[in-house]
């Protein structure tokens, strides 16, 4: 845990986002997450860790219904955004993923120019009313996601055409781009080197003023720089949920000390 | 690990790397065989290939030329316009059996003029130099401008198909004692024409866009008529299969959901690829012609039945482009809150486009290329119409397709019949290869990396 900086300050907000109680997950006969209780805090960047398989993605992609396109998937349990139940019959999973935003593990942008991909999901949430408001959110989010100044010249250039770290910033600019409340982030550096990933993590910190970031990591170190609030899973159940100081210097379950220490994994 | 004790006693613990062991040599062996086969597996193809490139052009090349007669032809008033009034209806009542001997003794004096030495001194004795044909294309051309009666005006005619095919070496003077069509004295002749430029060869244009023709006038045969009838047959099928076999293909890949129904809709879809088209034949002509009666041989019915044929293959290719699609792509616009159908519609589509293209013209190759089921709702056999009256009639007015007349020609007895049954298999060909490379560019066009 060399650098512990980012880590120093404050939570800055006790203020609930997300509230998951008794979640169950079944992927046809396995039972992949098991009673998970969790409250997710806004304006906070809280991390997932634990070994391969623990069910930390699964459970992520329970947060904004990515899972609904699985069909073998169940998701039983409540899982509440300001209250609302977002499992309820109501609502549809497309409007709820323009408030829950996701950037996935690989760099995924559309084979689209750069302009494009931040203007998507504008465009087909209708966020703007004309040119000039699209032109604007492309270059808010773009600078949100400290990619402007490499590529304010070529936004019409294929997005695929960027290196790995820059397209996965590209990624987070087109999440951002919808104004969501909650960015969900499924281990967003384990495709990038060592600078990109670096850049990447002091994003994540710069977007924790305004949304609240959750974050799937294999690195405990990342998990260290980068958030405030840890929770650890383990073959499917969440083991452990408290500040990342405290899961990283003292940890109350043995679980827990021996994925840190590297004893499981 | 200690290797010394691993590889067993009787190897030394070092090898020299200069010195091949005798595994490395057998595998290499081996290699080498494989290699062998395969360039001698393609060498065989390419060797069949050649054999049957070189067929079909040495055999189908000379139905591109035909042989003319150009001859001056007085057009003997007191024999097209007894009255002497040019009537139109009066000059119809002339059939072409009063053109005939006008055609002939014009060739005769021809003949005399060209100072050719021969036995053949009666105009009757030409009948079987020009083809019947000619006495129709004179008649059309004096119902068109009565004025040219009375005038004599050059005419190039067709040579009668036995003329021809002896010009290119396909009836030869030993073999025509039993054919009543022409004698050795008329090959004389016509010899001596060709030298005095009378009879002459001519690309055959009629070949590429005229109408079949019956066999008293073979020379006059033309394959256009029925590359009309396989134009509005790929058009119903484009028109149909493609909308079509995309939407299955989408709803089954991207929306419906994986049961036992959906399974057996995927089996099904694979089997009906691999029904014989005589099948699809037999199914149009009871569902299409005798249960909804739709005119038999028109290419609607015909365009119907290769619809149906071609459906499981656009299916099939458009689903497995659409499966390569890669699924980030999908979960990249579910995640900035596309709904299913816009993820399809704006991303996925697109980049499935070459692979939906691609099968699509190999289907409408495959299509354009069949008989079988056109056998079985009669669009094979002589097709005496020309052109249709306008577009829309074109689907419907009996018509055959080119590999249906193909069929109809190889049948048939006419040497000249014979050169168009390959000429028009080049015809075919040089189609296929056309939409095939129509295929590679729009692959290449909308080829997009990601």
């Amino acid at each position: 845990m060399e650098d512990m900086s980012l880590t120093e300050r404050a939570v800055t907000t006790d203020d609930i986002k997300i509230t998951a109680r008794n979640v169950q997950v079944h992927y046809g006969d396995t039972h992949a997450i098991k009673d998970v209780d969790v409250d997710i805090l806004d304006k906070t960047v809280t991390a997932f860790i634990g070994p391969s398989g623990c069910g930390k993605s699964t459970f992520l992609r329970c947060l904004n219904r990515m899972n609904d396109t699985i069909d073998i998937c169940r998701v039983e349990g409540d899982i509440k955004l300001d209250g609302e139940d977002i499992y309820d019959k109501r609502v549809d999973p497309v409007q709820l993923r323009a408030k829950v935003g996701m950037v996935f593990q690989k760099p995924n942008p559309f084979p689209k120019s750069i302009y494009d991909n931040v203007a998507y999901g504008p465009k087909i949430h209708g966020l703007t009313k004309n040119k000039a408001e699209l032109d604007q959110v492309v270059e808010d989010s773009l600078r949100k996601a400290a990619l402007w100044n490499e590529v304010k010249d070529r936004l019409h250039a294929p997005g695929t055409g960027l290196s790995g770290g820059q397209q996965q910033r590209l990624c987070i600019a087109r999440a951002v781009a919808t104004s969501p409340e909650v960015l969900l982030m499924d281990e967003p550096c384990s495709a990038l080197d060592p600078i990109a990933t670096a850049q990447v993590e002091e994003l994540i910190d710069e977007l924790r003023a305004n949304f609240s970031v959750v974050i799937v990591t294999h690195s405990m170190q990342q998990a260290a720089r980068v958030s405030q609030k840890t929770a650890f899973f383990h073959l499917g159940n969440l083991v452990e949920y408290d500040d990342t100081d405290k899961i990283f210097t003292n940890p109350s379950d043995s679980r827990t000390e021996s994925y840190i220490t590297g004893r499981i994994g | 690990m200690s290797d010394a004790t691993q590889h067993g006693a009787g190897q030394p613990a070092t090898r020299s790397l200069h010195h091949l062991d005798a595994r490395t040599k057998r595998r290499n062996a081996s290699e080498k065989r494989f290699k062998a086969l395969g360039i001698g597996a393609i060498g065989i193809g390419l060797a069949f290939l050649v054999i049957l490139l070189v067929t079909i052009v040495s055999n189908g090349a000379t139905a591109f030329q035909q042989t003319f007669v150009e001859v001056p032809v007085y057009l003997d008033a007191a024999k097209l316009d007894k009255k002497g009034n040019r009537d139109p209806e009066d000059l119809k009542k002339a059939t072409t059996f009063t053109y005939k001997p006008l055609i002939e003794k014009a060739l005769l004096d021809a003949v005399e003029k060209s100072g050719a030495t021969t036995d053949l001194a009666k105009a009757k004795d030409m009948k079987n130099l020009i083809s019947a044909s000619a006495a129709s294309q004179v008649r059309d051309a004096v119902l068109a401008d009565p004025s040219l009666i009375g005038t004599t005006v050059d005419f190039k005619i067709l040579a009668s198909s036995r003329v021809d095919s002896y010009l290119k070496g396909r009836v030869h003077r030993d073999e025509i004692a039993k054919d009543k069509n022409i004698t050795v004295a008329q090959l004389d002749l016509v010899d001596q024409l060709r030298d005095a430029g009378i009879i002459h060869k001519g690309f055959n244009w009629a070949f590429i866009f005229g109408a079949d023709a019956s066999d008293s006038r073979a020379e006059q045969a033309g394959i256009g008529i029925s590359m009309l009838g396989s134009f509005y047959m790929m058009l119903v099928v484009l028109v149909l299969a493609l909308p079509i076999g995309v939407a299955a293909s989408i709803y089954l890949e991207e929306f419906a959901p994986k049961n036992r129904f959906t399974d057996l809709i995927e089996v099904n879809i694979s089997n009906l690829a691999a029904v014989p088209s005589i099948v699809f034949g037999i199914l149009g002509l009871a569902v299409f012609i005798q249960f909804a009666h739709l005119p038999q041989s028109a290419p609607l019915v015909g365009g119907l039945v290769l619809t149906l044929m071609t459906l499981p293959t656009i299916i099939i290719s458009t689903r497995a482009a659409l499966k390569a699609v890669p699924p980030s792509i999908r979960d990249a616009a579910l995640g900035v809150g596309a709904s299913k159908m816009q993820s399809v519609f704006h991303h996925v589509l697109p980049l499935a486009m070459p692979g939906i293209l691609t099968g699509t013209i190999i289907g409408l190759a495959q299509a354009l290329g069949e008989t079988a089921p056109l056998l079985l709702i009669g669009m094979v056999g002589y097709i005496a119409t020309n052109s249709p009256d306008g577009f829309l009639d074109g689907f419907v007015s009996p018509n055959s397709a080119m590999p249906a007349q193909i069929y109809e020609w190889a049948k048939r007895a006419d040497p000249a019949f014979y050169e168009r049954a390959w000429g028009g298999i080049i015809i075919l060909l040089i189609f296929l290869l056309g939409m095939n490379i129509i295929a590679i560019i729009l692959r290449r066009k909308f080829e997009r990396r990601w």
